[in-house]
């Protein structure tokens, strides 16, 4: 019965109370962010795609080794940047779509399906879900690699980046990209892109994570290199001989000689009579 | 006319409304001086420049900046030199404010006449310079009324390299890497990756070629920057700025691509 009430098109009925709120003093409770370093770019047989794996909570580390290339289709994934519960969500909810759509229609995924399921979606939150991806992978069309804004574009490119760390990773980007490499050096590439994120950004940290997508198999190489590994516990805080130095050794004897005569043989015994 | 008999017989400030329209009960603070509203303060850069980079090598620095005055999103400039020589053992690049650049480079040339015409057997050199700048950026930042600039100081004396970062709060910082603007995002960490480590190893030739790929990738992906930048290099031969020169660019690498998503044709 309510349905015939409701107004047709967005409904910003909750932006008067949050402006009401901000007013008040009240503010936005704090997504989890990614921060984020995630790249993608296109080699000779494929895609590979990079991306850090630190995800922060304003000033704090909340994560130390979460995984940001989510799963699409087995040829299909998704590096997530922006705030971390839109990039699981909106990821989960298009990869089920996706293998719905796969059975329906018979045919193998492609790569522009997703990528139209994503844009359409994130265009029609108008924004409010920050989730910026590079969506990659290769189907019947060949290799594809786009880049999703929050507020729905995409662009369509063989090498980019997304998050706070990818002016670090684009200029990485553009001073050693070239067309058709093949697998090795791309992963090298990416690998030197995600690091300078990880080195130069404070909102990347930690490993860095490739996923290297070829017609024949996907590789998800997890955690690919570990440059900030922690030393290991000590678990023992004792002092060795020899922590304190000796400077100076004196001896002193404190062995007592002590004559004790016993029983004395002959001599004059005691007069007992 | 004044219209408002409650000005009448007091001091009177024609500055801003000559007709004194103004309504009754507002009625204008004639008891601040007339030059109030001439005295001006810093509050955003007009006429800008963009980033400077600078290394240390083996035998010295080197420091580059492009020859670009933007006036906001316009290129207006486009034969500025970004990058000051401050007697012979010292260069100084800055970004931001071009005005207040000028009026530094005033203050330094006039430093170094004085320092001259004093002919005590010393010479300022970029440790000297720094510590003025410092002081001077901090100062005017004191005062609310700051030079909105942020001042690269590289140079050479007595057998060692030196390099500090100068800013319109009085941010000072030396590394063996620097970049101010957007070279700070872009071009710093590929400065670190070639430069870190290898200070006292790295040549000149090298130096430049990582200076030169750096100003390409800028020119790339700043939007406010030009493809005609000078390189300044300070050994302990004295400073040499360059002519101004080009990068060689590719704008061909997604000619197979079509469209921005699903468009194939």
């Amino acid at each position: 019965m309510a349905d015939i009430y409701r107004k047709s098109g967005f409904d910003f009925s909750n932006t008067v109370r949050n402006n009401y709120l901000g007013a008040k003093g009240v503010r936005l409770p704090k997504a989890t962010s990614t921060g984020t370093t995630i790249v993608g770019c296109l080699f000779k047989d494929g895609v590979v795609l990079g991306a850090d794996t630190r995800a922060t909570e304003g000033e704090i580390v909340a994560d130390k080794n979460c995984e940001k290339i989510h799963y699409i289709t087995e040829a299909i994934r998704c590096c997530g940047a922006g705030t971390a519960a839109d990039t699981e969500f909106t990821t989960a909810l298009i990869s089920s779509n996706m293998e719905l759509h796969a059975l329906s229609t018979g045919r193998k995924p492609r790569v522009v399906t997703a990528m139209t399921m994503l844009k359409q979606m994130l265009f029609r939150y108008q924004g409010h879900v920050g989730a910026a991806l590079v969506l990659g992978g290769v189907d019947t069309t060949g290799p594809q690699l786009f880049t999703i804004h929050p507020h729905g574009s995409t662009d369509k490119l063989p090498y980019v980046t997304m998050g706070s760390g990818s002016l670090a990773a684009m200029a990485v980007f553009e001073s050693s990209w070239k067309a058709n490499m093949d697998r090795e050096e791309a992963i090298a590439l990416v690998a030197a892109a995600i690091s300078a994120g990880i080195l130069n950004d404070l909102g990347s940290g930690s490993n860095v994570d490739v996923c290297v997508i070829t017609k024949d198999k996907t590789d998800m190489l997890r955690n690919y290199l570990m440059p900030n590994e922690r030393d290991p516990k000590e678990r023992s805080y004792v002092f060795e001989r020899g922590t304190t130095a000796i400077k100076k050794e004196t001896i002193r004897k404190f062995e007592v000689t002590d004559e004790v005569i016993t029983g004395i043989s002959g001599g004059d015994a005691m007069d007992t009579s | 006319m004044d219209h408002f008999p409650t000005n009448w017989g007091r001091p009177r400030y024609d500055g801003v409304d000559l007709y004194n329209t103004y309504p009754l009960h507002v009625r204008q603070d004639n008891a601040r001086d007339a030059f109030d509203s001439a005295v001006q303060r810093t509050r955003q850069p007009i006429v800008t420049g963009t980033s400077v980079l600078a290394i240390k090598f083996k035998d010295g620095v080197i420091l580059a900046a492009d020859n670009l005055a933007s006036y906001g999103s316009l290129a207006r400039f486009k034969d500025i030199q970004r990058l000051h020589p401050v007697g012979s053992h010292t260069v100084i690049g800055a970004g931001g404010d071009m005005s207040d650049f000028q009026y530094i480079q005033h203050e330094l040339d006039n430093l170094i006449i004085s320092e001259f015409t004093s002919d005590d057997g010393h010479k300022l050199g970029p440790a000297e310079i720094y510590e003025y700048l410092s002081r001077v950026m901090y100062g005017r930042r004191s005062q609310m009324n700051p030079l909105w600039n942020s001042l690269l100081v590289g140079g050479f004396k007595d057998g060692k390299s030196f390099l500090g970062y100068v800013d319109l709060l009085g941010t000072t910082y030396t590394a063996s890497t620097l970049a101010t603007g957007y070279g700070a995002y872009i071009a710093q960490p590929l400065l670190r990756k070639a430069v870190e480590g290898r200070e006292n190893k790295l040549t000149e030739e090298e130096g430049v070629k990582i200076i030169e790929e750096s100003m390409r990738v800028l020119f790339y992906r700043d939007a406010r920057s030009l493809n005609k930048y000078q390189v300044a290099v300070v050994t302990e031969k004295g400073v040499s700025i360059s002519e101004s020169r080009e990068s060689p660019t590719e704008w061909a690498f997604a000619e197979k691509l079509r469209g921005y998503g699903a468009q194939t044709q």
